[in-house]
């Protein structure tokens, strides 16, 4: 009875937060009443060892029927029988402290489940957990059992986790041996391979540092965000370093695996790992156990239960949606997978067997077995692909629109073609992207340019699977489950109930279609259901936050944002009212000559481009471009203008907000909307007798320093950051929008769009009335004689009698 | 050969098809057969020297009044008030009337030695008029005499220091107007009568008011029990005015009228099958209208507008009275009618008409669905005598594009209005009670008046309430023709086809209703019995 011979000991495990070990941890709790278990766990950044083993394990709905069954006694039960200890198994020694170590010198049984699963790993990182991670358990054993345990009690067992993939390079039958007793592996020195990993990060780090390769970094930001400011783009550039960085270790990771044999670093480190243990490992007594592809349980606790989104998973929902047009694979080839709780089962039977008797060699000769379907129960993997396809045809996942998507149906092309076709979308559509983001667009049309992006990122997550993924549905090798059988049959009949892993009990059908798949789709979070969505969505609460009763300072750009117009056109407007028809359109031909230009310098640098267009007005006389500016108000700014923007400005106002506006346009210009403003911060010129000297005497904000302006703002109101709302349409804005509480992108360009939309900030898109008057330049009509007082001018009592006749 | 009255025809086999307005553009329509079509009368010739008929008025005074040279001496403080860009529609050949009178006002203000004189255009709550169109309305040289220095105001209903109280009328309503006005020794008021609404009391009682005073008559209520607003005895908006009108007067301020009519000579020669009746349409009008019509096909919107929106009309001057408010006000409504009645038996189950691009709202601007309701329900409807033209529970159809478009410069508040309040409701008692006050006291709402060209916050309301009567008195209101977005917003039916519409209208009124075209332009006056 494995119950009974696991009764009293006790059982330490590592890696006990991530799915195997989660399933482990319970199923004993459950199914070995008599054992006592040893959490090694990792400390987190914000939680310690004992609360993570709360939080991330026990709360997990895994333990759901164990706390069923308990009730009441489940905190007793676990207080009883559940220790934690601090540690990490990517440092020697796994950092223990001596209470720790003598814990772990008591422990019977030694379970090593931790593991860096993810195949994209970067090098170190796998190199650090999978490859040295069992060796340093092993050694940490051998120290603790030296230091405290009685001489007379024999050494604890260690159990290793590894995967049946560490042979995935073989065609035909992979048995159930150590890899160094392969014939069809050509093992490097793993100590090698050890420092050669570490040297990769500092030489990598080294060349993200290099002048060549910083300039393409910040040129990459920059094309990201636009002109957002020093402080953004640097720090921008130091985040897509440190992902460049990242990316390099990774693709060394898959390289030099791939050179080895192996389909990636994954298989790579931890075929490493077991030639590393082996050395390592001294007489500890130890077994390997190897599963293949482990998937949701098929009964333990309950039937579909699984944790973390993992290999196949994205893959199938990628498919759902549509997104997965095609994928690689040989469809009468087998894919191996495996439910957890067969392969808990595995290893909680050979937990209770005890090591093998060494096989007459010096050191350990860890006893390896294989946890697999392939040989005993084959499942086909076209099977899988038609059983998928007739699940979701039958109950379709459903886009934002609320229509059903229908699933392609794959016809299994070689994988090189498939990578080649989705290598070649991703780069016409980064190309599209490129191209339509150097356009002057804006607003809905921005929007369709910012989905390019998102098509684009799609394609290059599906061109990810199938270089991630694609090897394993062409494995030709069949993992040997020998071993692990003759085990499972030297079981008594309650033992093959309780604790099964006899691949052969798996209905593929039954577990595909009744446990797994749904199990796939509830943890996918996707719509299964037709119709609009009736709960709010994420932009319409955050629109909801902004336009509340609590206090806001509300901080508006005016060109693009309210208006859609610019300095340039005001300048055109103010400058020909007074001009001859032949030098009006003289001047105008002129400015349009200039527009690119002055484009570019505007979008260089916002402060420049307005100092140099703004000598333009140099001997330009005060008092009449004031007036003027009052017609211009009409003619131009409100013509132009938002209505739904000056409306939420309004808004605003009504709700006792307070709102400032800010913007390069000059004093007069904005003048008329004062009304709308509890402050303007605007561009202002000197005047020297009566005549406008062209230079600025008050410089408006750009960049972090509207940020400041904000935050200063607000702060004199006592007000913090969450009382903010900032309104803006283009990167160069975005210090201010990253600052405020409440950002909203208003008609933003393609950059921006595609920041919003990353973010989830409201994306408002204004627009000129329907039927408003449109013109290509704005020019005004020549203005003859003298404009009649408007009241603000006319506020003077009685007009001078003596002139109040027709001459 | 004398001009010959309006009549009504009835539609038979022979009738050929019918001419609808519809905005920028026009519709032939085929009637069905006993369908009866109201045509207004021809115009009435014009007077043979309008600018002596106008000094003739001026020192031959109606009325308990003197000459108006009588009225000026030296050192008197004068204001000469005018109608203002609504009026009249479409905006006429130079010289305007105002042009030619305001001269001879003045004239005879130098003749006199008068040196304080300043002139207002009369605003009420409408926007304020460009320098072009003042220029247009007054001519350059009253222009440059009195705008460079100042001496040309616009009414400013919103200025504080500008307007005075000067009392409470029997029935507790403010009597507020502009300051300047009131204050001067003499107020000549220089009107333009296109319709029979236009003058009396009403020119300086709400053409100079406040808001505060305006509210008293321009509300639900008032319209409802203004049948029609057209026939000053038998409308409360005029009765208010009268009663404003008499105290304005009992606090001493001496008001010279001056009313003008004109003929109904509406659009210039190369339109001239517009006010024609078919039958009688010339080779010369089938070829200007097919040319016309195939060019508007092909023609963009903006570009439409411009060109309909640069007609000024050739009407001509048909009588001027000066003096005494209320004696001059008969005299002119005597002239209004004699040019503008039309005798129609008895009511129809159905009313159409077609809706022109202008009202006197949009004069230079663009015709937003607020105003294609307000000129069809508003004063279409109203333009009756006695009863209206269409039954209770008829009802009303009428053509016009509606497009969902606004001038954001002239018009703010009615994008507001469309947008918020008639998305809410379309019941104007409700509207008024719940939405007016806030629009009509927004502060930018009121900057935008005042400053820039706008309308004021409160109009749009105006617009509705003045379709009020049509609203309470119709079972249903079918748009031909216009978007089908703005069209349901304003709460009425979309049809594509007039026939579609009569369909639709048999659900209201039964099978085989009797149907009323009215047929403009030009613009006439149903006596309906």
């Amino acid at each position: 009875m494995i119950a009974d011979a696991l009764a009293g000991k006790r059982i330490a495990v590592t890696g006990a937060t991530g799915f195997l070990g989660t399933a482990l941890v319970e199923r004993l709790l459950r199914s070995v009443p008599g054992c006592e278990v040893v959490l090694l766990v990792r400390p987190g950044r914000r939680l310690d060892a004992a609360e993570r083993t709360a939080r991330e394990i026990l709360r997990n709905d895994c333990f759901d029927r164990l706390r069923a069954e308990l009730g009441d006694g489940f905190a007793g039960e676990v207080a009883r029988r559940v220790t934690t200890i601090a540690g990490d198994v990517g440092t020697d020694g796994l950092g223990l402290d001596d209470q720790a170590r003598a814990l772990l010198a008591s422990c019977d049984v030694v379970v090593h489940s931790a593991a860096t699963v993810s195949f994209d790993a970067p090098l170190d990182g796998a190199v650090e957990v999978n490859l040295l991670g069992p060796s340093r358990v092993a050694a940490a054993m051998l120290d603790a059992a030296r230091a405290y345990r009685p001489a007379a009690r024999p050494l604890p067992h260690l159990v290793a986790v590894s995967t049946a993939y560490v042979n995935s390079g073989h065609h035909g039958d992979a048995s159930e041996e150590l890899v160094t007793q392969s014939r069809y592996l050509a093992l490097p020195d793993w100590r090698g391979e050890v420092a050669a990993a570490r040297r990769s990060r500092s030489d990598a780090d080294a060349e993200s540092r290099t002048p060549a390769r910083l300039a393409e970094l910040r040129k990459a930001a920059r094309r990201e965000l636009g002109a957002a400011g020093t402080a953004l783009l640097a720090e921008r550039t130091e985040k897509l370093r440190g992902e460049w960085v990242d990316d390099t270790l990774v693709e060394l990771g898959r390289s030099r695996a791939q050179a080895l044999g192996w389909p990636d670093a994954y298989a790579y480190t931890k075929s490493l790992g077991e030639m590393a243990l082996g050395d390592s490992c001294e007489d500890l007594p130890v077994s390997i156990v190897r599963p293949s592809i482990v998937e949701s349980a098929l009964a333990e606790p309950r039937p579909g239960w699984i944790r973390g989104f993992r290999m196949a998973e994205p893959v199938i929902i990628s498919y759902a949606r549509g997104l997965l047009r095609q994928f690689p694979g040989v469809p009468e080839g087998v894919v191996d997978v495996i439910p957890v709780d067969l392969v808990v089962a595995a290893i909680i039977a050979v937990a209770a067997h005890g090591p093998e008797v060494a096989g007459g060699g010096d050191g350990c000769d860890p006893a390896v077995y294989q946890v697999a379907s392939g040989v005993r129960n084959p499942f086909r993997y076209g099977t899988l692909v038609d059983l998928c396809e007739q699940w979701f045809t039958e109950r379709p996942l459903y886009d934002a629109k609320g229509q059903p998507i229908v699933v392609p149906t794959w016809s299994f092309p070689g994988r090189g073609k498939v990578q080649g076709d989705l290598r070649r979308a991703a780069k016409g559509l980064q190309a599209i992207e490129r191209i339509a983001s150097m356009l002057p667009v804006r607003g809905a049309l921005a929007e369709r340019v910012s989905a390019v992006e998102e098509k684009r990122d799609l394609a290059e997550r599906a061109l990810g699977y199938v270089e991630l993924y694609g090897a394993y549905t062409e494995t030709e090798a069949r993992f040997r489950v020998d071993r692990t059988l003759a085990l499972y049959d030297s079981l008594d009949d309650t033992d093959r109930t309780d604790f099964c892993f006899d691949p052969a009990v798996v209905d593929w059908e039954h577990y595909v279609t009744e446990v797994h798949l749904p199990s796939v789709v509830a943890h996918a979070r996707v719509r299964t259901s037709p119709g609009r969505r009736v709960t709010a969505s994420r932009e319409d609460r955050a629109r909801a936050a902004i336009l509340s009763s609590e206090p806001r300072c509300a901080v508006f750009d005016l060109e693009q944002t309210l208006v859609s117009s610019n300095v340039v056109e005001s300048y055109a407007w103010l400058a020909t009212r007074h001009l001859a028809p032949l030098a009006r359109a003289r001047l105008a031909v002129q400015l349009v000559a200039e527009g690119p230009r002055l484009l570019a310098l505007d979008r260089r640098d916002r402060g420049d481009f307005l100092r140099s267009f703004y000598r333009r007005y140099e001997d330009a006389p005060a008092e009449r471009v004031r007036d003027d500016a009052w017609e211009l108000f009409g003619d131009l700014i409100l013509t132009r203008s938002f209505p739904d923007g000056l409306q939420r400005v309004r808004d605003h106002r009504a709700l006792g907000h307070k709102t400032l506006l800010i913007t390069g346009a000059l004093d007069f210009v904005v003048a008329p909307l004062a009304p709308l403003f509890d402050e303007i911060v605007c561009a202002r010129l000197g005047e020297l007798d009566g005549r406008f000297t062209g230079e600025m005497v008050a410089t408006p904000p750009t960049g972090e320093a509207r940020a400041l302006l904000m935050e200063r703002w607000a702060a004199s109101f006592g007000l913090g950051k969450e009382s903010t709302v900032a309104y803006a349409d283009s990167t160069s804005d975005l210090p201010m929008l990253e600052a405020a509480g409440h950002p909203v992108a208003v008609n933003p360009e393609p950059k921006l769009s595609a920041v919003a939309r990353k973010r989830g900030w409201p994306v408002e898109l204004w627009q000129q009335t329907r039927g408003g008057p449109r013109r290509p330049l704005a020019v005004s009509t020549r203005r003859v004689g003298t404009r009649t007082p408007a009241p603000r001018a006319a506020a003077a009592g009685n007009p001078a009698p003596e002139r109040g006749r027709l001459s | 050969m004398s001009p010959r009255p309006g009549f009504v025809l009835e539609v038979d086999r022979s009738t050929p098809p019918t001419l609808f307005w519809h905005g920028e553009g026009w519709r032939l329509e085929r009637l069905p057969a006993g369908s009866r079509v109201v045509y207004p009368p021809e115009p009435l010739p014009a007077l043979e020297d309008p600018d002596a008929a106008i000094r003739h008025a001026l020192e031959h005074p109606a009325g308990d009044s003197s000459p108006l040279s009588a009225l000026l001496r030296p050192g008197a403080k004068v204001t000469i008030a005018f109608d203002d860009v609504s009026l009249p529609l479409p905006p006429m050949r130079a010289p305007d009337v105002r042009q030619r009178v305001v001269e001879a006002v003045l004239d005879a203000a130098a003749g006199a030695g008068v040196d304080d004189v300043v002139l207002i255009a009369a605003l009420a709550l409408h926007r304020r008029m460009t320098d072009a169109e003042l220029r247009h309305a007054l001519g350059s040289r009253v222009f440059d005499a009195f705008a460079p220095h100042g001496l040309l105001l616009q009414h400013d209903a919103e200025d504080p220091a500008g307007v005075v109280h000067l009392g409470l009328t029997d029935h507790g309503e403010d009597v507020e107007i502009n300051r300047r006005a009131a204050e001067s020794d003499l107020l000549v008021y220089v009107n333009i009568n296109l319709v029979a609404m236009d003058g009396g009391h009403k020119s300086v009682a709400t053409g100079l008011a406040s808001y505060k005073s305006i509210r008293h008559h321009h509300n639900v209520r008032t319209m409802q029990q203004s049948r029609s607003f057209m026939d000053r005895h038998h409308s409360e908006l005029h009765t208010s005015n009268w009663r404003m009108g008499r105290l304005i007067a009992k606090a001493g301020v001496k008001v010279f009228q001056i009313e003008t009519t004109l003929n109904l000579d509406t659009f210039p020669s190369q339109f001239s099958f517009l006010q024609k009746r078919e039958w009688e349409w010339s080779l010369r009008d089938r070829a200007a209208f097919h040319a016309t019509s195939a060019a508007l096909e092909r023609t963009p919107a903006g570009l439409k507008r411009q060109i309909f929106q640069s007609i000024r009309s050739p009407h001509a001057l048909t009588s001027v009275h000066a003096g005494e408010v209320e004696a001059v006000h008969e005299l002119t409504l005597a002239d209004v009618h004699r040019q503008q009645l039309v005798r129609v038996d008895g009511q129809a189950d159905v009313l159409t008409m077609g809706l022109p691009y202008i009202c006197p709202y949009n004069v230079n601007s663009i015709m937003n669905p607020i105003l294609v309701a307000c000129l069809g329900l508003g004063y279409f409807f109203n333009l009756y005598r006695g009863r209206p033209l269409v039954r209770e529970g008829g009802v009303c159809i009428m053509s016009h594009p509606t497009p969902w478009a606004f001038n954001p410069v002239h018009h703010p508040s009615y994008i507001d209005f469309f947008e918020q309040v008639l998305a809410e409701t379309v019941d104007p008692l409700e509207i008024e009670a719940k939405y007016e006050e806030s629009f009509a006291t927004d502060p930018w709402y009121v900057h935008l008046y005042r400053t820039s060209n706008a309308y004021h916050g409160v109009h749009p309301f105006y617009m509705w309430y003045w379709c009020a009567h049509a609203l309470q008195h119709l079972g249903q209101v079918i748009v031909v023709g216009g978007d089908r977005a703005a069209v349901r917003r304003l709460g009425f039916k979309p049809a594509s086809s007039l026939a579609d519409a009569l369909e639709m209208a048999e659900d209201v009124v039964g099978r085989d209703p009797s149907i009323t075209h009215l047929h403009n332009p030009p613009l006439f006056l149903a006596d309906v019995t």
